[in-house]
């Protein structure tokens, strides 16, 4: 069974043209999938059509094998805790008024009832958050900082402790590097890479930078206009049967 | 539940000015509170034969036309000047915030309800709603307080419903609702610190305002009724002797400067402290 599978999946903003349109695709379990495409071809508005941050005109979205795009917000409850997202702007993510740990802890205070913890062991916030911040590779004395403290890419990396604190299945990664420098893209894809395989998590990476899309993804889809137009794996990213949008995304890099 | 937490920067400047104006309002609020307690004089005991004195050993500033003791009456009025103030001020927040946090949270057919409402209050100046009030009700303190928070919780209302609503299209806001926090924790845990700061600066320059006006609708009559105390209410029982009693009229007039000037005092240290842009915690916005 596919952990997620999306079908004819339609989104229009009023009075638009529809900025996802007919799209379908599947992700398997531990698998990371690519999505590519230039800014404004409806990838964000995919990632949330998926976590149902937006509703979704057509279509169908099962995670695990159940259908949820027309889920009340009661009965995606279960499933909110199995999926996470981080969004390209990490400033915007965190509450400035909020010290480090008190963000992180949000989803987990949340849903603690219900959640099984293979890798994080709750004895006490300050424990947890510790344990949090060192799998992200950040200091401890971050826990008691404000937002406006951290540079972007120790923010990154904090929303990125949030988003795997309850140890989800899958992870929608909207841009995550997309406002960092250089340097920092390359640590934190080092870090999703390292904690993917040792949290067996899923992802859907999507970004326009079609080298890091390479390097962390299996299979990769590519979006224009808000349709689908090519769908392979890595290593046939350079043969000859590629669309002509994806053989030019790649003249580019 | 840790509701919120504030963060204060080391700023040196204005801490002297906060500090003073604090510990001032504090020392008058304790004379009100000493005089409660201790009272060496009845405060609406009339003693004709001893009426106008000047100041002396057993009335250290002297009595009033109805030969009641002048000090005992200035530290009283106070408790119920402040005391009412603080009450209508309470009261203005404790309507206005949670109305405010829910209309900009909730948007919608609840933000447009809100709204109309609001602007409804809002088209009474407070002095025509108090004269109104005392009018329908009969004049009295209890009244005017009514007055008041009628129409000062609207300005809460908006304050904390515009920065409520610029705050909720934060994706902070959004991760929330997907890690499926209420509505509640949403709002005490991230959006209250973000108004806090704010609604604590207009709170503290509104004490000023609040003191001026239900001194002068006492002083008109409309407040606290004779023979209770009150700064307005003294002012005009004095103005027949202002001849040859000026001083009065000057004790309670000074008593009204004096916390006026502190309330707003404490209103600029406090806009100072919280200043966003001097405390550089919103990086985004820049």
């Amino acid at each position: 069974m596919k952990l997620l599978a999306v079908q004819q999946l339609t989104k229009s903003y009023s009075g638009g043209k529809a900025a996802v349109n007919d799209v379908s695709f599947e992700l398997d379990k531990g698998e990371c999938l690519g999505l590519v495409g230039e800014s404004g071809c409806g990838k964000s508005t995919l990632a949330r059509c998926l976590l149902r941050i937006e509703s979704i005109d057509s279509g169908s979205i099962r995670f695990k094998g159940e259908a949820i795009e027309r889920h009340t917000e009661r009965q995606l409850y279960p499933y909110r805790k199995q999926m996470q997202i981080v969004f390209q702007n990490p400033s915007a993510a965190l509450n400035p008024k909020l010290k480090i740990k008190d963000s992180l802890i949000d989803p987990y205070e949340q849903y603690r009832k219900e959640l099984k913890p293979a890798h994080f062991s709750y004895t006490s916030k300050t424990a947890f958050v510790k344990q949090l911040l060192e799998a992200v590779e950040l200091p401890e004395d971050l826990a008691n900082r404000y937002p406006h403290e951290l540079s972007g890419g120790q923010k990154q990396r904090v929303t990125i402790a949030r988003a795997i604190s309850i140890e989800p299945e899958l992870i929608v990664l909207d841009e995550p590097t997309a406002s960092l420098d250089v340097l920092s893209q390359g640590a934190v894809l080092d870090l999703l890479t390292e904690l993917q395989r040792t949290l067996g998590l899923s992802y859907l990476f999507i970004s326009h930078d079609l080298a890091a899309v390479q390097k962390m993804s299996q299979r990769i889809i590519v979006m224009k206009e808000g349709k689908l137009v090519d769908q392979f794996s890595r290593e046939q990213l350079r043969a000859e049967e590629r669309h002509s949008y994806t053989k030019e995304l790649i003249s580019i890099f | 539940m840790r509701c919120f937490s504030m963060q204060l920067p080391k700023g040196k400047k204005h801490n002297w000015q906060g500090a003073a104006a604090v510990l001032t309002l504090a020392a008058v609020l304790a004379g009100t509170l000493y005089a409660f307690f201790y009272l060496r004089h009845d405060p609406t005991l009339t003693n004709m034969s001893g009426r106008l004195q000047g100041m002396s050993l057993k009335h250290p500033l002297g009595t009033d036309h109805l030969g009641r003791d002048v000090l005992t009456r200035l530290f009283l009025g106070g408790q119920q000047t402040i005391g009412s103030s603080f009450l209508a001020l309470l009261a203005a927040l404790a309507i206005g915030i949670p109305s405010g946090l829910i209309a900009g949270f909730k948007r919608g057919w609840v933000d447009r309800v809100f709204m109309r409402i609001a602007d409804g209050f809002l088209a009474f100046p407070d002095t025509i709603v108090a004269i109104v009030l005392s009018g329908l009700l009969g004049p009295g303190i209890g009244n005017l307080v009514l007055a008041i928070v009628m129409v000062k919780w609207v300005s809460y209302a908006r304050l904390v419903r515009s920065t409520v609503l610029s705050e909720s299209q934060k994706e902070y806001v959004l991760i929330a609702r997907i890690n499926g926090l209420s509505a509640r924790k949403i709002m005490c845990k991230h959006l209250f610190p973000h108004i806090a700061g704010n609604v604590l600066v207009l709170a503290s320059l509104d004490l000023g305002k609040i003191i001026l006006l239900i001194s002068s609708l006492s002083y008109i009559g409309l407040g606290a009724q004779p023979p209770t105390p009150e700064w307005g209410a003294m002012l005009n029982d004095a103005r027949p002797y202002f001849q040859s009693m000026p001083a009065l009229m000057i004790y309670p007039g000074l008593a009204i400067v004096l916390v006026v000037l502190l309330a707003n005092m404490l209103g600029d240290y406090l806009y100072d402290r919280f200043d966003v842009k001097r405390r550089g915690s919103h990086d985004f916005i820049r």
